[in-house]
């Protein structure tokens, strides 16, 4: 249902999944990336013409050197949404995503009038600190991620072959890949003063968070509802950080209730 | 050849269940482990031995870099190598080194090592290692995507700081200083020789190629395990059409141990050795490779973090493992002498970094293994490479006039405080 294409940037050859009808909706996936088969943008491409870019890195395309820090990403995803041809979408993000989303609204805040930050990255609490996503093995992902831990490990490790050595290396690879274009913004403390600049969001703002939510604690979400004017919080039970994945129809009916 | 005596300085403490209570020996190891007074006697000890090398006749004697790490106790090796400054003759001081993106500004490497190059009449060699994601991403917080961008504005900082003459402006990424001027700089022109560190970075291996940089692979695996490397490195050494193979443009550490048999060897060093391997070595795979550290190019030509324990982990390795995969060379002098040959030539390298002590390795032992080494070891292995002949590019270069610590105008008087009343 989702088509993968390409729009030049300055910086990059953006791939971005594209489908579904309906008001445009721009979609910025977390530091684990997105696949077209994901349950959220097939539940949000049912009302809405779905944009999802790849972060460079993501998506099977190179790494990029030239973005570096959170005003690289922020400037590069509006980049994005001006070669789209996209003019106040819905903007949307999972997790760093949602990070970078925020940052969008915030830098450019008449620019957006309807944003939804899902357990989105960019707070920190000295009483709840977030876990150190990057000395995560990936057999200890899941039970940070998902509610259900068993299913979502299965989900994890369905394909994979660490045996096999060529397997392997394009996975780290991959891996390296992601991950260190997502440490540009995450590591080592997922901060880089989003707080300071949470007050200039005018959009009006739906946050979700999975009430199992061990990655990024659900007690961030009030955080976020209170440094957003007008923003209102939603939380969804039986669901983790991977709320998109668990629980996509809570997360796109709390994105329609922004109509 | 040049033959540098080093010391990593582990913390010989670690309990016999280390492996089993605790997930890392470096960057989350529990600080209740470290006891400061009885660290105080280990830090004399450890200088003591680095100073007795020096007696012994080696080139260098070594030290370096790492922090929250509990087999290197040295997370400022400058601060090690003043006090062997003052209190050795000859050797050079090997610092292999400081990790260039980790000091903000770097400019204070460029300092340091002046003054250690002041200090010691011109006996400094420089390293700069990228250090290891460990040390650089998970103790000291930079972003591993843009370490190395840093370390190459770090590195081209320092040695315009040790080179130019006049103040001058450095508008980096990571670094704006309106007004370079170090005061004091080398006594070593037009800069202290320089070392760079490695782990199989083919960006590692150019930058030594175009600046004229030894190449050190410092391994635990040894000499067999890192041909595979050095012959990565040599072969892009040949590939650039760099004017010679001087194997003083590789350095590489090993493990080794001498007694007066193999039998000895063993019976002296295998708990030493396996306290090394099993308690030292025991690093979280968590912490070896932030993604992002390696460059995508340097995962793809095959080469894995060392620190990545091979299958099984190194604490299935017995003494014999060790010994004969090449981990450890140990023996008598005449079978340290073999096998040495195997791997000066197997890898082509000028500088060899002795890893004398090891482990939890009493003095009385490590003093016993290094002066074998010394006397009939060492000497037997001199002329080994020819090409080594006459190349002094990569070594320091002393002056001949070097002061005399604590030579101050004879008699010297003590201060007479006049008695209050």
């Amino acid at each position: 249902m989702l088509d993968l294409k390409t729009v030049e940037t300055r910086h990059a050859a953006v791939r971005y999944l594209e489908g579904g009808s309906g008001e445009p909706l721009l979609y910025l996936h977390g530091a684990g990336g997105a696949t077209p088969d994901d349950p959220l943008l097939a539940a949000l491409a049912k009302t809405h013409h779905v944009y999802a870019p790849y972060l460079p890195g993501y998506g099977e395309t190179e790494d990029c050197a030239s973005l570096r820090n959170m005003l690289d990403y922020t400037l590069h995803t509006w980049d994005v949404a001006e070669a789209l041809g996209l003019s106040d979408p819905i903007l949307v993000g999972h997790s760093m995503g949602g990070m970078i989303a925020a940052e969008m609204a915030a830098v450019a805040p008449r620019d957006v009038t309807r944003l939804a930050l899902i357990a989105p990255a960019g707070l920190w609490m000295d009483d709840h600190p977030i876990p150190d996503m990057f000395t995560l093995l990936p057999y200890e992902l899941p039970k940070y991620l998902f509610h259900d831990v068993e299913a979502g490990a299965k989900l994890m490790t369905a394909g994979l072959k660490m045996d096999d050595p060529k397997f392997l290396q394009d996975y780290l690879v991959r891996n390296a890949r992601q991950l260190g274009m997502a440490g540009k913004l995450l590591f080592p403390v997922p901060d880089r003063g989003l707080a300071d600049r949470l007050y200039r969001i005018k959009a009006r703002t739906v946050i979700v968070w999975g009430m199992s939510d061990r990655m990024i604690p659900p007690v961030y979400g009030p955080a976020f509802e209170a440094g957003i004017a007008g923003s209102r919080l939603v939380t969804v039970p039986e669901a983790g950080h991977m709320v998109i994945v668990e629980k996509p129809a809570a997360v796109a009916e709390a994105v329609a209730s922004l109509h | 050849m040049k033959f540098t005596w080093f010391n990593l300085m582990p913390w010989p403490y670690l309990p016999d269940d280390f492996r089993e209570k605790n997930r890392s020996v470096w960057v989350d190891i529990d600080q209740r482990l470290f006891d400061p007074v009885k660290s105080h006697e280990v830090y004399n000890t450890y200088m003591d031995l680095l100073e007795y090398a020096d007696t012994l006749g080696f080139d260098g004697i070594g030290v370096n870099e790492h922090h929250q790490n509990g087999y290197g106790i040295m997370p400022s090796p400058n601060i090690i190598a003043a006090g062997l400054a003052r209190r050795t003759k000859n050797a050079a001081l090997v610092v292999l080194g400081n990790s260039i993106a980790l000091y903000n500004p770097p400019v204070r490497v460029a300092e340091e090592f002046a003054m250690l190059d002041c200090i010691s009449g011109g006996r400094l060699v420089a390293g700069f290692p990228v250090g290891t994601s460990m040390d650089t991403n998970y103790c000291y917080g930079q972003i591993p995507a843009l370490t190395r961008e840093k370390y190459a504005e770090a590195h081209d900082l320092i040695i315009r700081a040790w080179t130019e003459r006049d103040p001058f402006a450095f508008n980096g990424r990571y670094n704006k200083l309106r007004h370079v001027n170090i005061w004091p700089r080398p006594i070593q022109q037009p800069h202290p020789p320089v070392h760079i560190p490695g782990g199989g970075s083919v960006e590692t291996y150019d930058f030594c190629i175009d600046n004229t940089y030894s190449y050190s692979y410092l391994s635990f695996s040894g000499y067999l395990r890192a041909k595979f490397l050095m012959q990565g490195y040599w072969d892009r050494v040949a590939a650039r059409n760099t004017p010679d193979a001087s194997p003083y443009r590789a350095g590489f550490a090993q493990t080794i141990c001498v007694a007066d048999t193999d039998e000895e060897a063993e019976r002296l060093y295998s708990e030493h050795v396996l306290y090394f391997y099993n308690r030292c070595l025991h690093v979280y795979p968590g912490f070896a490779d932030a993604p992002g550290y390696r460059t995508i190019k340097t995962i793809q030509s095959g080469a894995l973090s060392q620190y990545a324990p091979p299958r099984g982990s190194f604490a299935q390795l017995t003494w014999k493992d060790l010994v004969e995969g090449g981990h450890v060379i140990a023996g008598s002098p005449e079978t340290v002498r073999h096998r040495m040959e195997d791997l000066i030539k197997g890898l082509n390298v000028g500088n060899i970094f002795c890893l004398m002590h090891v482990g939890n390795m009493p003095a009385e032992k490590c003093m016993y293994s290094s002066r074998l080494f010394a006397e009939k070891v060492m000497p037997k292995l001199r002329g080994l490479l020819p090409e080594c002949e006459g190349d002094e590019r990569f070594w320091c270069h002393p002056i001949a006039a070097r002061a005399t610590p604590g030579s101050l105008p004879q008699p010297y008087e003590p201060a007479r405080v006049a008695e209050t009343v």
